[in-house]
């Protein structure tokens, strides 16, 4: 058994690992900064933030191992399983918000678990072992529903805790299904379709109205002139229909379907409303902690808006404030070029593996971990609205920390079998 | 399915679902190109944003510092000010606010109110109103509770401060004056209004915030900037609930308060507080000075008011009162008020038709009272004789020879061409003009010009027009620290210094030079013998008017006025004494009174020997007129204005 235990550990990818093992450490020095108080310095000090922290980071560590020691196959034949033992855990946590008002995690013991961030991992193990079945072919319809249904059943679940952070990190799945398949104008479409909104909230419906309907028809009128079908004349007036009426429903959804404070936050970013005070502190506070930093930052410790509690969730969310005041420019790339060299490096992974539960798995792995990356540097940089997920191996926080290093040494653990395979 | 580790082909062929083909052919194995370039570029777009943000963008790093930054300025101790002998005039006094954290006691329990009202002598609804107001002010940071409590009850409060959490006490200071006096000339601080923050940034003095303190009148507003020292500030850190944190860089960027500098003046506090009980229950001034050196020993404008009355929190009250008062206790007589000279002009008369050689001290007028008035006195023979008897007919001659001195023909223009003249003599002598005292707000007095004739009577006039100037009545009009003034010129023979109350401040005893500068009045040194001897015997020759003003042991030369006007007669006298190598030259101004010899003689010879004697043999007279109560009412259109205000 040693022996192959060895022989998996030396053919795991090291690069991946370095670079997980890097962005955790980093994460923690700046959870330290981010929570330091001078009585609870101490860095093994268990009542304190990072301390758990660091309880967490050496839990991670060890599930890391113990998932590499593990048989490569446990998890996919596991996969169906796991989802639906953490749809169970999903439905658990909704009826107790039921009773209890609205909570996301399950106490056990002294730890809160968060079932929202394991069911990324489940979805993710689902949608590779069931893309990675003989015959699936993204391509039909059939195929399309059930992958949508597997992606959708737990992100309904999460929205109604109220968790839309995570619920919108599901539709980082597009990532895998683009790779296998699935049409680039559905995703296109998507893009379009969120633009169309953004653009219907901006600016007056009739004049997109206006726009779309002269754009679409003179792009058709020039198709037709080409190719005269009748077709061609049945299909433009569908598309002005159909955007016309999602032009026409966004108001509708924007102030029946989307909550206050989303609301509020989507405007915000759009500079609708201004109020640094109200709404606008948290974007505000942290754009000024980021670009107090300037060029090499503060200093380790030094930085007063993180010191003094200027960001709020400064140590879950906001944590790249830290970044930006106590390491500068120089720090905060660095930060993203690990992610960038880390979710390349899982491509290339993904890309040479031979079976197609990893290939979806890896891209899945991607993908989830691109969207938190984006969404949350996105949000702190003043980018995108304010929405709350994680960053990923860097936030303060047990479960997200465990469920993300579940989730990327899985795909490591499949990935080693491959190399021995060779 | 589920039989692991039997070796890698096996497992090969049994658990994975191998793909038909290798890695990377399937069909869309290129789209792994179009997600790393999208991956790419949006590691490119935050690093884009990076550097935007903390690089090309410097307006975070000051809003970050506008965050955590709390300037807190050091307040300095305002200088102190100290008379001719060293005695203290002004000091500060230690006073305390206490200021109040309204979340940090909320905490305490057991706080026990009503202790806290007892010592501080407040109500328990004053309290809570305090408290509503600190709580809306801020939960976090500090404000003030009650400001300014004295040291006593600081004192009672000190020993239990402790069981009060959230409180805490911050060390003002405040001026106080160990004796009642003085109020005008050292004049009171105030906060700095709206306007005079404007002025003083517009004269490039950024020195000054809304709610500092700046010398609002007197010495206090004259020497501002020597006596307000330099503010210090201290740079802390504070976190989002504005709790202090500690200090920024460890005191490397805060700089310590610099006291402001003493002034030392030329007052005799002694002096000073007897002039001052010698002016009680009359309106009126003294001012004296050394004639060798133009400083001031004494400056009274009555009736006065205790300076400690416009400091800390009855400030207000108090100044609305002393402004309502009809009597103005807040106006400066001895700088403001410009007065008809009355007789006492005639000395300055008698110098300037001297000088211009249109009379000889031994020139004689007969007394025959056809165009002035006089009392019943023998005709002057001479100049000493006629600054006795004070002569009104004698200088009604001396000033007509002095305007209509036959240059032309024409009436008109000869008075023109001796006033001119006139006038420019009297310049010389610190009439009709500012005398550079070191005070804010003194006032020139008025020796009329041509033009100012010119346009009251269209260009036609002649002496007979303006001859009530002759003795000090008419359209001219002197301050009362020219009266003194001049009697300072004829105890110097011909020339005076700039009046001054500082002598010098500061540890590196600083003199500001323009009060050693030398001012002639360009008339002959033995003109001025017989003006010395003219006012030595008003109070001793026979026919003197001004017997009263006499000191035995000592050489006094003095000259009566009486100012006529709406009302009782003012009543004038300036004096200078010794006579030879003098030490003091007063005026005794004592509005509505009577006859000069009779009230402000005798008030301006206790003074001068007061201050030569250094104590008061003449009991009698002291008594006298420290006790009376001279012309108790107004004039009749204050009283009305004050009646109309009332309804």
């Amino acid at each position: 058994m040693r022996a192959r235990n060895n022989s998996i550990l030396s053919s795991v990818d090291w690069v991946t690992v370095l670079v997980y093992v890097l962005i955790v450490l980093f994460g923690w020095v700046n959870i330290y900064a981010a929570t330091y108080d001078h009585d609870t310095a101490n860095v093994f000090n268990m009542n304190s933030q990072h301390g758990k922290q660091l309880l967490w980071i050496g839990l991670s560590f060890l599930l890391a191992l113990v998932i590499l020691l593990a048989d490569a196959h446990f998890f996919s034949t596991a996969a169906y399983v796991i989802y639906g033992l953490v749809l169970v855990l999903l439905l658990v946590v909704l009826s107790m918000s039921a009773v209890k008002g609205a909570t996301s995690w399950i106490p056990i013991g002294p730890l809160k678990l968060q079932p929202s961030e394991f069911a990324k991992f489940a979805t993710a193990l689902a949608i590779a072992k069931y893309l990675g079945s003989i015959d699936i072919h993204i391509r039909d319809f059939k195929t399309k529903i059930i992958t949508f249904g597997l992606i959708l059943i737990p992100a309904a679940l999460i929205l109604l805790q109220h968790d839309a952070g995570s619920a919108i990190v599901f539709t980082s799945f597009c990532v895998p299904l683009y790779r296998m398949g699935l049409s680039g104008k559905v995703l296109i479409y998507g893009v379009l379709a969120v633009l169309l909104f953004v653009l219907a909230l901006l600016i007056d419906n009739n004049f997109i109205l206006i726009g779309i309907i002269v754009a679409i028809a003179l792009a058709y009128l020039f198709l037709w002139l080409n190719k005269r079908t009748s077709k061609i004349v049945i299909r433009t007036i569908l598309i002005v229909a159909a955007c016309s009426a999602f032009v026409l429903s966004t108001g509708f959804v924007f102030d029946h379907v989307l909550e206050p404070h989303q609301k509020t936050r989507i405007l915000q970013l759009l500079g609708k409303i201004d109020d640094p005070q109200g709404i606008g502190y948290n974007v505000r506070q942290s754009k000024i902690a980021v670009g107090s930093g300037g060029l090499i930052g503060k200093g380790f410790l030094k930085g007063t808006q993180t010191k003094f509690h200027f960001v709020p969730e400064q140590e879950t969310d906001f944590i790249f404030c830290t970044v930006g005041e106590e390491w500068g420019f120089l720090g905060s790339a660095v930060l993203v070029i690990l992610y960038v060299v880390l979710f390349i490096r899982l491509i290339n992974i993904a890309e040479r593996q031979y079976s197609k539960f990893a290939l979806v798995y890896g891209y899945s792995v991607v993908g989830i971990l691109l969207f938190h990356f984006i969404i949350n540097l996105g949000m702190v940089l003043d980018l995108l609205p304010t929405i709350g997920v994680p960053l990923p191996f860097f936030s303060y926080g047990g479960s997200s920390l465990l469920a993300f290093t579940a989730l990327l040494f899985v795909f490591l653990r499949q990935d080693a079998s491959h190399n021995i395979m060779i | 399915m589920q039989s692991f580790g039997k070796g890698c082909v096996f497992r090969n062929c049994f658990i994975d679902k191998v793909l038909p083909h290798s890695p990377m052919t399937d069909a869309y194995s290129n789209r792994k190109q179009i997600i790393k370039i999208l991956i790419l570029s949006i590691g490119i777009l935050f690093i884009v944003r990076l550097m935007y943000l903390q690089i090309f963008n410097s307006d975070y790093k000051k809003a970050a510092d506008d965050n955590a930054l709390r300037h807190i300025v050091q307040y300095p101790a305002r200088g102190l000010v100290y008379d001719r002998n060293g005695e203290l005039l002004v000091y500060n006094d230690a006073v305390y606010d206490i200021m109040v954290v309204p979340a940090q006691m909320k905490n305490a329990e057991d706080f026990d109110t009503a202790m806290f009202c007892q010592i501080l002598d407040i109500t328990r609804d004053a309290f809570d109103s305090n408290m509503a107001k600190a709580c809306k002010y801020s939960m976090q940071a500090p404000s003030p509770f009650i400001k300014q409590i004295s040291k006593e009850t600081y004192g009672a409060l000190q020993s239990n401060l402790w069981k009060f959490k959230g409180f805490y006490a911050q060390q003002r200071t405040l001026r106080h004056y160990p004796k009642p006096i003085a109020a005008h000339l050292l004049g009171y601080i105030g906060e700095i209004d709206e306007r005079e923050l404007k002025d003083t940034n517009i004269n490039g003095d950024n020195y000054y915030r809304q709610g500092d303190y700046i010398g609002k009148s007197g010495l206090e507003k004259s020497y501002e900037s020597v006596l307000r020292g330099r503010k210090g500030q201290k740079i802390t850190l504070v976190d989002v609930h504005n709790r202090e944190k500690g200090r920024y860089e460890n005191g490397r960027f805060d700089t310590a308060a610099i006291a402001g500098k003493n002034l030392y003046t030329s007052i005799d506090i002694k002096l000073q507080e007897y002039a001052e009980k010698l002016m009680a229950n009359k309106r009126g001034c003294i001012v004296a000075i050394e004639p060798s050196t133009g400083e001031i020993l004494t400056l009274v404008s009555a009736p006065s008011y205790d300076p400690n009355l416009l400091v800390g929190r009855v400030r207000g009250e108090n100044y609305k009162k002393l402004q309502d008062d009809i009597a103005k206790p807040l106006f400066n007589r001895a700088l403001q008020a410009t007065y008809p000279p009355g007789s006492i002009f005639k000395v300055a008369q008698a110098m300037i038709a001297l000088d211009e050689g249109v009379i000889t001290p031994n020139t004689g007028f007969p007394c025959d009272k056809s165009k002035l008035g006089c009392h019943n006195h023998p005709s002057a023979g001479c100049v000493r004789d006629a600054i006795k008897m004070s002569c009104n007919p004698y200088f009604y001659f001396t000033y007509r020879r002095m305007i209509q001195q036959g240059k032309y023909s024409n009436d008109v223009r000869d008075s023109h061409y001796g006033l001119a003249l006139w006038r420019e003599h009297m310049l010389k002598f610190g009439f009709g003009q500012r005398l550079g005292l070191d005070l804010p707000n003194v006032g020139t007095g008025n020796i009329p010009d041509t033009t100012f004739y010119d346009k009251w009577y269209n260009g036609r006039w002649t002496f007979s027009t303006i001859y009530s100037n002759s003795i000090g009545q008419g359209e001219v009009t002197i301050i009362p620290l020219q009266m003194a003034n001049l009697a300072a010129i004829v105890a110097n023979r011909g020339y005076y210094y700039t009046p001054h109350i500082v002598r010098f401040y500061g540890e590196d005893s600083v003199r500001p030079s323009e009060f050693y500068e030398k001012h002639e009045t360009g008339v002959a040194p033995e003109y001025f013998e017989i003006a010395a001897n003219g006012m030595y015997d008003v109070i001793h020759g026979a026919g003197g008017t001004a017997h009263r003003a006499n000191i035995p042991g000592i050489d006094i030369c003095g000259k009566t006025g009486t100012a006529e006007n709406i009302g009782i007669d003012h009543s004038v006298f300036i004096c200078f004494a010794p006579k030879d190598n003098p030490k003091i030259a007063v005026s005794v101004y004592v509005e509505n009174s009577g006859a000069g010899g009779t009230w402000a003689a005798p008030i301006a010879s206790l003074v001068v020997e007061k201050y030569l004697k250094k104590k008061v043999e003449r009991t009698d007279v002291e008594r006298q007129y420290m006790e009376a109560r001279p012309c108790q009412s107004l004039p009749l259109k204050r009283v009305y204005k004050k009646m109309k205000k009332r309804r």
